[in-house]
C-alpha cells in the first residue's frame, strides 16, 4: 500500500491542520530567532504595506472570530473603535485563561509568545493603538517569563518601540501578571483589575470600544485570536477561509483532556468532531466509554455521546445546544459521578463570584448549598426543581457571563443525567467509586494482579 | 464571644520599613509606575511586589503601595483582598497547590490533596511547622491536558499521583533540587512573586528551562506529521492485567 493511500479522509495528516503549533516541537520554539525561520513578522510586513482601514477590512473578510468563548467577528471588533477622536486607544490581550478546562492559550504563549505579538502589532496598527497589554494570569509563572523575553527579544529587534519597521508606527507593550481571580477573564472585569482595582465587570453600554481602559477606546481580545492574525495576513485571507465552514472559518487549538488516550492540544479547521480526534488519537482511556463532555470548558452546556458528531463550530455546538466556548473538550466516562463533577463547578463558580450583582452572587452559593447535600445522599427530590429554578434565576439575570456560566452544568446535567441525580437521593448516597475515576485507577489493576 | 471576631481589617499605624528596604522598593515602585499611563495600574504588580519583601502581603506594604500611588489604605485593603494570590498572613518558602477544580480532582487531584494533608499534618492553606511549605487547593491552571496537576510557587509539576506527590514535597522540606515538568529551577516564594512585579528572572538557564513545550502540547502536532502517538505503540492498560509493569 502506498503512503498516500493510508493517508485518507480520516487520517490525522487531513484532518488536522497545524499553524501556530506547527513548530512547537523545533529547538527553542519560543525564540525570536526560530519564529523567524518559520515566517514570523512576515504577515506583519505585509500588514504594514496596508492603510489601517484597509487592514481592519481585511481581517474583517477573513472571518475571524474571537476564540475566547464569545466568537465576535474580530475584524468588526477593531472597526468599532472610533477614528480621529483625539483620544488614546488601547489594545487589551486577555490572557487570563481560567475557564474550567481551558489550556489552550498557556501552552501556546509558553511555545510561541512571538505570535502573539506579532498580532498585536497588526492589531495596534489598525485601530491606531501606540500602546497594548498582555493581562496574563498571575499563577503561570513559566509563560511570564518567556513572555518577558519575547518583548525583551522584540523590543531590540526593532518590532516595539519608535518607528516601527520604518513605518512611522510607534508601540510600547506592557506584560502584566494579574493575581488570581477568574473573574478577570470577563473583558470589563479585566479592565477594571489593570485600572488597579477589584476585578468587577462593568455595567454596560459604554463598551469597550468607546469607554474601556482609562475610559479610552479599548479593543480587548483573546489570545489565540490575536495570534491567528499574522498568519492570516503572511498566507492570505483565501487560505484562511478554505478551512471550517462559511460562517467559522479557519483553525483553531482544540484541547482534549480527561479520560481520553491522548490528551493534548490538537490543531484543526473549526468544524472537526469529537469522533474525529477521539478516532484519531486512541478514543477513551482503554476498557471505558464516553459519558459526557464539555464542548467549550466548564460554562458551556454539558454533551454526551450522543453528541459525538457535533461539528465543533460556533454553529455547529449552537445548534446542538451548546457553545464552543474555548474549545475545552473535558471527556470525563463511566466511572464519573456527574453529581460530583457539577458540584465541584458550581463552588468554583461561587468561589468565584465576584458578589457584584445579587443573583449571582447569592445564588452561586444556594446552588452549592443543594449540590452538596445531593452528592452525600441528603437531598429531596423537590431539590432538583429548586436547583433548576435558582439556576433560572441566574441565568440571564446577573450582570456578567460568569452568572450564565453557573447556571450551564446545572441545566444540562439535569437534562440528561436527572435519574443519577434522583439515584442519590433515592439511595442516600453516592452510587460512584472516586477512586476509579483517577488516572492511576487502571495501573493499580495491573499491580496487585 | 464578640472580641475574637476579625474583620481581617489592618491595624494602623503599620510600621514603616526600615529606611534602606524603602529606598529600594521605592525604586523598584518607580519602574512598575512609569509602564502604565496611570498610576494607579501599578497596584497589582506592586501588591505582587511587597508581596516579595515581606512574603505575604503585609500592613506595612499595603500603607506602602497606598502612599507611592497616592491611595487610601481602604481602597489598596480593597484590591489586597480581592484576589487570592496575595497571602494575607506569613507562609512558606513554597506554596503547593493542588488542583482540585472537577477534571483534576476527577483524574485524581482529590486524593493528591487528601494525601498531601495527612503526609503533612496541614490542613488547606497551612504552613508545615518548619516553614517550608504551605499546602493550598488551587482551581483551574490550564493544565487539564496535564491533569492531574499540582503547582509549586506556580511552577507545573505535571501528571502527578499521590506517590509523587508526597515525594515532591518530602524533597522540598530535605532542600533537595527540584525541577518542574514545565517551568524553571524553583526558586522561593518571595523570589517568584518578584517575577511577578514584572522583574524578569536573571537566573541563567531559566527561560530556556524545560524546552518549547510539554509532551501532550504536541501530541497532535505529531498526529499530523504522521508521527505515531506513544499510546499504540504501549499494551493498553486495560488489556495487560495480570502482566508485569513496564
Amino acid at each position: 500500500m502506498t503512503l498516500a493511500a493510508e493517508i485518507d479522509n480520516s487520517s490525522p495528516e487531513k484532518l488536522l491542520a497545524p499553524v501556530l503549533s506547527a513548530f512547537w516541537d523545533q529547538p527553542d520554539s519560543w525564540t525570536l530567532a526560530t519564529y523567524e525561520r518559520h515566517e514570523g513578522y512576515q504577515g506583519l510586513k505585509r500588514a504594514l504595506a496596508m492603510s489601517p482601514d484597509d487592514l481592519i477590512a481585511y481581517v474583517k473578510e477573513s472571518g475571524l472570530r474571537g476564540r475566547g468563548g464569545a466568537g465576535f467577528p474580530t475584524g468588526m471588533k477593531w472597526q468599532f473603535i472610533p477614528q480621529g477622536d483625539g483620544k488614546p486607544h488601547y489594545l487589551v490581550v486577555n490572557a487570563d485563561e481560567s475557564e474550567p478546562g481551558t489550556c489552550k492559550d498557556i501552552p501556546l504563549l509558553f511555545a510561541n509568545p512571538h505570535s502573539l505579538i506579532e498580532g498585536m502589532i497588526i492589531a495596534c496598527y489598525a485601530i491606531r493603538s501606540e500602546h497594548a497589554f498582555i493581562y496574563l494570569r498571575g499563577e503561570v509563572v513559566p509563560v511570564l517569563r518567556r513572555l518577558h523575553e519575547a518583548v525583551r527579544e522584540a523590543y531590540a529587534a526593532g518590532y516595539l518601540g519608535r518607528n516601527i519597521l520604518g513605518s512611522g508606527l510607534n508601540l510600547e507593550l506592557t506584560v502584566h501578571a494579574g493575581a488570581g481571580a477568574y473573574i478577570c477573564g470577563e473583558e470589563t472585569a479585566l479592565l477594571d483589575s489593570l485600572e488597579g482595582r477589584r476585578g468587577q465587570p462593568r455595567l454596560r453600554p459604554p463598551f469597550p470600544a468607546v469607554a474601556g481602559l482609562y475610559a479610552c477606546p479599548t479593543v480587548v481580545n483573546n489570545v489565540e485570536s490575536i495570534a491567528s492574525v499574522p498568519a492570516i495576513l503572511n498566507r492570505g485571507k483565501e487560505w484562511f477561509t478554505s478551512m471550517g465552514s462559511e460562517k467559522s472559518p479557519g483553525f483553531t487549538l482544540y484541547s482534549l483532556s480527561g479520560h481520553v488516550a491522548s490528551p493534548g492540544q490538537y490543531e484543526a479547521p473549526l468544524g472537526i468532531t469529537l469522533r474525529q480526534l477521539l478516532d484519531m488519537s486512541g478514543g477513551m482511556r482503554p476498557g471505558h466509554r464516553l459519558k459526557f463532555w464539555t464542548p467549550g470548558g466548564s460554562s458551556t452546556p454539558m454533551f454526551t455521546d450522543e453528541h459525538l458528531d457535533v461539528p465543533l463550530d460556533y454553529e455547529g455546538v449552537g445548534a446542538a445546544g451548546s457553545m464552543l466556548g474555548t474549545k475545552a473538550l473535558q471527556c470525563f466516562d463511566e466511572t464519573t459521578c456527574v453529581v460530583r463533577a457539577v458540584t465541584r463547578w458550581t463552588e468554583f463558580y461561587a468561589h468565584e463570584s465576584c458578589g457584584k450583582c445579587t443573583p449571582c452572587r447569592e445564588g452561586t452559593y444556594w446552588l452549592v448549598q443543594l449540590l452538596r447535600d445531593i452528592e452525600a445522599g441528603r437531598g429531596q427530590l423537590s431539590d432538583l426543581d429548586k436547583l433548576n429554578d435558582i439556576a433560572d434565576n441566574i441565568n440571564g439575570k446577573s450582570f456578567c457571563a460568569l452568572g450564565d456560566g453557573a447556571a450551564s452544568p446545572i441545566f444540562s446535567s439535569l437534562k440528561y443525567f436527572r435519574a443519577e441525580y434522583e439515584q442519590h437521593i433515592t439511595g442516600r448516597a453516592c452510587p460512584f467509586d472516586p477512586a476509579k475515576s483517577t488516572a492511576w485507577a487502571d495501573n493499580h489493576k495491573e499491580v496487585t494482579a | 464571644m464578640t472580641e475574637n471576631v476579625s474583620l481581617g481589617m489592618p491595624r494602623l499605624p503599620a510600621p514603616a520599613y526600615p529606611a534602606e528596604v524603602r529606598a529600594r522598593l521605592t525604586e523598584d515602585a518607580r519602574e512598575i509606575i512609569a509602564r502604565y499611563p496611570d498610576s494607579r495600574s501599578a497596584l497589582l504588580p506592586m501588591l505582587h511586589l511587597v508581596q516579595s519583601e515581606e512574603g505575604h502581603v503585609t500592613r506595612t506594604g499595603m500603607a506602602f503601595c497606598a502612599e507611592t500611588l497616592g491611595l487610601t489604605t481602604a481602597e489598596v485593603t480593597a484590591v489586597a483582598t480581592f484576589y487570592t494570590m496575595y497571602r494575607r498572613k506569613p507562609s512558606g518558602d513554597y506554596q503547593v497547590g493542588v488542583c482540585t477544580n472537577t477534571l483534576c480532582a476527577v483524574m485524581g487531584g482529590d486524593a493528591i490533596f487528601e494525601e498531601l494533608k495527612q503526609h503533612l499534618a496541614v490542613g488547606n492553606n497551612e504552613t508545615t511547622d518548619d516553614g517550608k511549605i504551605t499546602l493550598e487547593h488551587i482551581e483551574c491552571n490550564a493544565a487539564c491536558d496535564f491533569a492531574p496537576v499540582v503547582m509549586v510557587n506556580w511552577e507545573f509539576f505535571d501528571n502527578q499521583t499521590p506517590a509523587s506527590a508526597k515525594q515532591l514535597v518530602d524533597d522540598l522540606r530535605a532542600g533537595r533540587t527540584v525541577e518542574p515538568t514545565r517551568g524553571a529551577p524553583l526558586c522561593t516564594f518571595k523570589e517568584t512573586a518578584r517575577i511577578l512585579a514584572g522583574f524578569p528572572d536573571e537566573r541563567p538557564g531559566a527561560v530556556e528551562a524545560t524546552g518549547g513545550a510539554g509532551p501532550a502540547s504536541l501530541v497532535g502536532l505529531r498526529l499530523a506529521k504522521g508521527e505515531q502517538p506513544h499510546h499504540r505503540i504501549v499494551h493498553p492498560r486495560g488489556e495487560t492485567s495480570g502482566q508485569e509493569g513496564e
